[in-house]
């Protein structure tokens, strides 16, 4: 294949650095916020919900210039061997997925941040810096909202889980290759 | 006769006292519209909260400032942090221990007059069984026959050790808490 060709079919050393770095904070950050939920209240239990918070901003801004750079850097489409070798339905899936998670990354954060705001509990960036309340505080409609900030990871967790999977069919079973171009050695 | 005579007689007596000398009487603070809150941070993010119940004794003549008198007492039982959780957390020994000191209290020791309606108070702020001695800026203000009495000052809470234990540690929970007030007080003569 020749090395444009290769290019063409290989993400942009950048997006590679982000799906990594993004994938590994999501599932470190989704175990923290499984273990801290069911704390008992403790000077402990505060630190590890403010740094969940900080991460969690940290992650809303990276993915939003992740998104911004594939909107200018497109994904490289599927080599058309592999796309033929898909059935429909798995195409469908593998288009869907990609946009459910690119939702998630968004909604997630925010609908914490949403929740927070509204249980008058603005955040602090790394104790510095104010951001301002996505929404005025409101006891009635924190309650509302803070279950979808579970459901939402949750939902995230399971198409990582999914995305996971179909990767690991790709290598192992179908061996066709595909995750080099979501490799910096592919 | 003697019954109605000594009734007559009291009532008198009553309504004489309460309109002698309005220099030395009672003021008398309206709980209702009042209030007594305190901010601080909590890794950053501000922590408001307040009293629900509170009393004061005041005895206030402007034109005799440094014969003032005042003191309060707070149910220290009464605060909320306005969420559930912590407000758990206040009345336990590590922080308000409100079974062993149920009030908090405020004892003046001297008013000065600071010019343009602002004064200040001195006295012993006595929280948790630890005693200090505060400088409490107020500004007077009056509307309707109701005085205005508000100002805030800072207290570090580890000198009366609300927040012990674990709780010491001021990069999760900062020593320094601005209590603050809006006080209406009745039966004050005009500033």
């Amino acid at each position: 294949m020749s090395s444009e060709l290769q290019a063409k079919l290989h993400y942009h050393p950048v997006s590679i650095i982000l799906h990594w770095v993004l994938g590994i904070a999501l599932v470190c950050l989704f175990c923290f916020g499984l273990y801290m939920a069911d704390l008992p209240f403790s000077p402990a239990r505060l630190k590890l919900f403010n740094w969940h918070k900080w991460a969690g901003i940290s992650i809303l801004g990276l993915s939003v210039l992740r998104l911004l750079w594939r909107a200018t850097h497109p994904a490289p489409p599927l080599p058309t061997q592999i796309e033929q070798a898909m059935p429909q339905w798995q195409l469908k899936i593998h288009h869907a997925t990609h946009i459910a998670l690119y939702a998630l990354f968004l909604i997630v954060p925010l609908v914490g941040w949403a929740y927070t705001s509204a249980a008058g509990f603005p955040v602090v960036l790394f104790g510095q810096f104010p951001l301002p309340d996505l929404l005025s505080p409101d006891k009635a409609l924190a309650a509302l909202i803070k279950p979808w900030h579970k459901f939402s990871a949750f939902a995230l967790a399971l198409l990582v889980l999914l995305h996971i999977a179909a990767a690991l069919k790709h290598q192992l079973i179908d061996r066709d290759g595909l995750l080099k171009r979501m490799s910096l050695r592919g | 006769m003697k019954l109605t005579a000594s009734i007559a007689l009291l009532t008198v007596s009553a309504a004489a006292l309460s309109f002698s000398g309005s220099a030395l009487a009672q003021q008398k603070l309206i709980p209702a519209q009042s209030s007594i809150g305190f901010v601080t941070k909590q890794m950053g993010v501000p922590l408001e909260g307040y009293f629900k119940k509170f009393d004061g004794q005041i005895s206030f003549d402007t034109a005799k400032p440094d014969a003032a008198k005042i003191s309060f007492s707070i149910d220290t039982g009464s605060a909320t942090l306005g969420a559930p959780e912590s407000d758990a957390e206040l009345p336990k020994a590590a922080w308000f221990n409100v079974a062993k000191f149920p009030q908090a209290s405020f004892q003046s020791s001297g008013v000065k007059s600071l010019g343009g309606g602002k004064y200040q108070i001195s006295g012993k702020l006595s929280i948790k069984g630890n005693s200090k001695d505060v400088e409490i800026p107020v500004a007077l203000t009056q509307a309707n026959g109701v005085t205005s009495a508000s100002g805030q000052f800072a207290i570090k809470r580890l000198v009366f050790k609300i927040g012990e234990g674990e709780w010491a540690d001021t990069s999760m929970v900062a020593d320094d808490v601005q209590v603050k007030f809006k006080l209406a007080v009745s039966g004050m003569g005009k500033l």
